[in-house]
């Protein structure tokens, strides 16, 4: 958009403005889709097997800025252990009065026990609501984040909550993109990597589709660059998603033949 | 008698008062009052439909179809909202105010044509409450009456935001009346009289003699202006300016009391709206297609809606597309480009009716003393910006 719209220039762009779509979604009614690393309300993971992830070694406490975690460990029971390790968490509470959803925790977390969901409804009407206690945040025995009460889910709102969203590479390296670095959860197995701009995206597997859709759906003629508009934009796309899928060729190949050298980064998009 | 005369009907009663007339009298009143209500209501709903369509929002769409009952519903909720009055309120003023601010918008409707001539029973009357025979004095009066309602707001809150929104609104008034004046006066020459009816039959043979062609489009503009500095409306909002004096004058006020300044803000917009229409776009005039039976009654009213409606969304886009003007701004505007500009073509209308084309050089003369103004605006404006910037800040504020 122009720095300086002059005089005119604003009544322009005011009447422009009737004919694009809106922004503003009826949220009770419908919701957005929402962001791949949407930071929500946290859930203690299981692993495939059933076992708590978490060993109650309090670092989320620790590593936490508003000091709002409380987490005591005991030794694992040894008839019936309730983690893989020595220890478990056996209180776990997380005041969300306090919680500024930084993710510190999720990333101080050594055995990915704590993640953050998409959910985000948090209207609980009393402060002991807004303790959640580990009955709260425990994922359920099919893995499920427990459903409380004043959470207005949708299908397919407890789908894309965890794990995966931590897409950054360790020291930042560009080229880390697209690759598991977290054990599986109870019911759903190993999460798929976001996809970062690579052509080993994969945006069905990580939930972003419907986010892309409705973010393209607001982009303007001005917004999209040149080369990706009218004509010469649908062939770019074309050749966008046979790269795509070229690169997932590779991929399974690669992951058959396990002996294998690692299949080279593919091609990213052509003519960006 | 008294009642008559003050209904704006024959003075003198030479044959007397039929009871018809009478009511004839009485259902114009209501209807244009349940009329302006209505319209009221629904513009609250366009202006917050249009101004989140201009910002890409959806806006109100809860209540009834579209959201068409917001303001319904907005007024029952205020209704029975709590009515604070401040401790160190003036209770009369400040009870008072609100309908100071409300009447006058409703008073300068009456006297605006919204059609043509109709005859009932033999009683042939005109489309608009009355016409007196100084119409557009009485809206230059009652627009000026409706700044004591927010001015006395503000001063009778005992709270200093509202002071300084009614500090703002008489002296933002008072510049803009002039120039507002001014203009109609432009109107008046033309048309040959004060009566509103009048003014609109003199404009009555097709646009090209609508006052805003036949006046050359400058008062027109300036009126525009200057009606929007009057009406308090964006850019011209400095009275409520929420960014800076939370409501300005009507911060202290809540509930019902609260809603008739809304009520009549609204109402004035579209009371002034409908002043413009007549003033300079012939009010109900336009063309009718007479082949269609009774489209002479029905067909002004709507040409009439239709170039209100337009004022009214010009409102709302103002309000969309301009930024508040600054204090100093708003007084620069009025009176150093609105008072001047109006006043010189007040003179060269003047000039024109009276020696017709020979009147072009009072133009040409205006001009050149206008240039002449402007350089010394530009002098004096540099000098007084040198001074204030020397020696008379303290060391150590720059």
């Amino acid at each position: 958009m122009a720095p300086n719209l002059g005089f005119l220039g604003g009544f322009k762009l005011t009447l422009e403005h009737l004919t694009r779509p809106r922004v503003t979604s009826q949220y009770p009614d419908e919701k957005r889709p929402k962001q791949p690393r949407q930071h929500g309300r946290h859930v203690l993971g299981r692993y495939e097997d059933g076992m708590e992830k978490c060993i109650g070694c309090e670092l989320c406490a620790g590593v936490c800025p508003a000091d709002c975690i409380y987490v005591r460990g005991l030794d694992n029971p040894p008839d019936h252990p309730v983690s893989p390790g020595e220890r478990y968490g056996y209180v776990y509470e997380i005041n969300y009065l306090r919680c500024i959803h930084c993710d510190l925790c999720v990333e101080a977390c050594p055995t990915e026990a704590i993640t953050e969901t998409k959910l985000f409804e948090f209207s609980f009407t009393n402060r002991s609501d807004a303790i959640y206690t580990k009955r709260e945040l425990l994922v359920g025995d099919d893995g499920r984040p427990q459903h409380l009460p004043w959470e207005d889910w949708r299908p397919g709102d407890d789908r894309f909550t965890s794990g995966w969203m931590r897409a950054t590479s360790p020291s930042g390296a560009a080229d880390y993109e697209g690759r598991v670095q977290w054990s599986g959860e109870l019911g759903y197995g190993v999460r798929a990597p976001e996809g970062g701009q690579s052509g080993r995206r994969d945006d069905e597997a990580t939930g972003t589709k419907a986010l892309r859709a409705t973010m393209e759906a607001h982009l303007l003629d001005v917004d999209i660059p040149f080369a990706h508009r009218g004509m010469r934009g649908r062939l770019w796309r074309a050749q966008l998603s046979a790269s795509r899928a070229k690169a997932k060729l590779a991929d399974r190949r690669a992951a058959r033949r396990p002996a294998a050298q690692e299949a080279t980064t593919p091609t990213g998009a052509p003519g960006a | 008698m008294i009642t008559g005369a003050l209904f704006g009907l024959d003075p003198l009663f030479a044959p007397g008062l039929h009871w018809v007339e009478l009511l004839i009298v009485v259902v114009r009143v209501l209807v244009a009052f349940g009329v302006l209500l209505v319209t009221v209501m629904l513009m609250i709903w366009f202006e917050r439909k249009v101004i989140s369509d201009m910002q890409s929002r959806i806006g109100p769409n809860r209540a009834g179809p579209w959201g068409l009952l917001q303001t319904l519903a907005d007024g029952i909720k205020l209704f029975f909202k709590e009515d604070l009055l401040p401790e160190r309120a003036d209770r009369f003023v400040f009870k008072l105010a609100p309908y100071l601010a409300l009447l006058p918008a409703l008073l300068i409707f009456t006297v605006v044509p919204v059609g043509g001539m109709l005859t009932i029973a033999g009683h042939r009357f005109e489309l608009q409450v009355v016409d007196p025979p100084i119409g557009i004095l009485l809206v230059l009066a009652m627009s000026s009456v409706s700044v004591y309602g927010v001015m006395l707001a503000g001063w009778s809150s005992g709270s200093k935001y509202p002071l300084l929104g009614s500090v703002r609104a008489s002296a933002q008034m008072i510049s803009y009346e002039a120039a507002l004046g001014l203009t109609v006066v432009a109107v008046v020459l033309t048309s040959g009289s004060l009566s509103t009816r009048a003014i609109v039959a003199s404009q009555a043979h097709g646009f090209w003699d609508w006052n805003v062609i036949r006046l050359g489009f400058v008062p027109f503009f300036l009126f525009l202006i200057a009606i929007t500095a009057e009406l308090n409306r964006p850019p011209f909002d400095l009275v409520e300016a929420d960014s800076e004096l939370v409501g300005g004058f009507n911060t202290e006020y809540s509930s019902i009391r609260f809603a008739l300044f809304y009520l009549a803000e609204f109402m004035n917009t579209i009371s002034m709206s409908a002043v413009v229409v007549t003033l300079f776009f012939g009010g109900p005039d336009g063309p009718i297609p007479r082949f269609i039976p009774t489209s002479d009654i029905w067909m002004p009213i709507v040409w009439f809606s239709v170039k209100t409606l337009a004022f009214l969304f010009l409102y709302v886009w103002f309000r969309a597309a301009l930024p508040r003007l600054r204090y100093d701004q708003l007084m620069d505007v009025g009176w150093k480009a609105l008072i001047p500009l109006s006043l010189g073509w007040l003179i060269l209308v003047a000039a024109v009716l009276v020696w017709h084309w020979w009147g072009l050089f009072v133009g040409v003369g205006e001009f050149a003393l206008g240039l002449l103004l402007a350089r010394a605006f530009k002098v004096g404006g540099r000098r007084s910006g040198e001074h204030n910037l020397g020696g008379a800040m303290p060391e150590g504020t720059r």
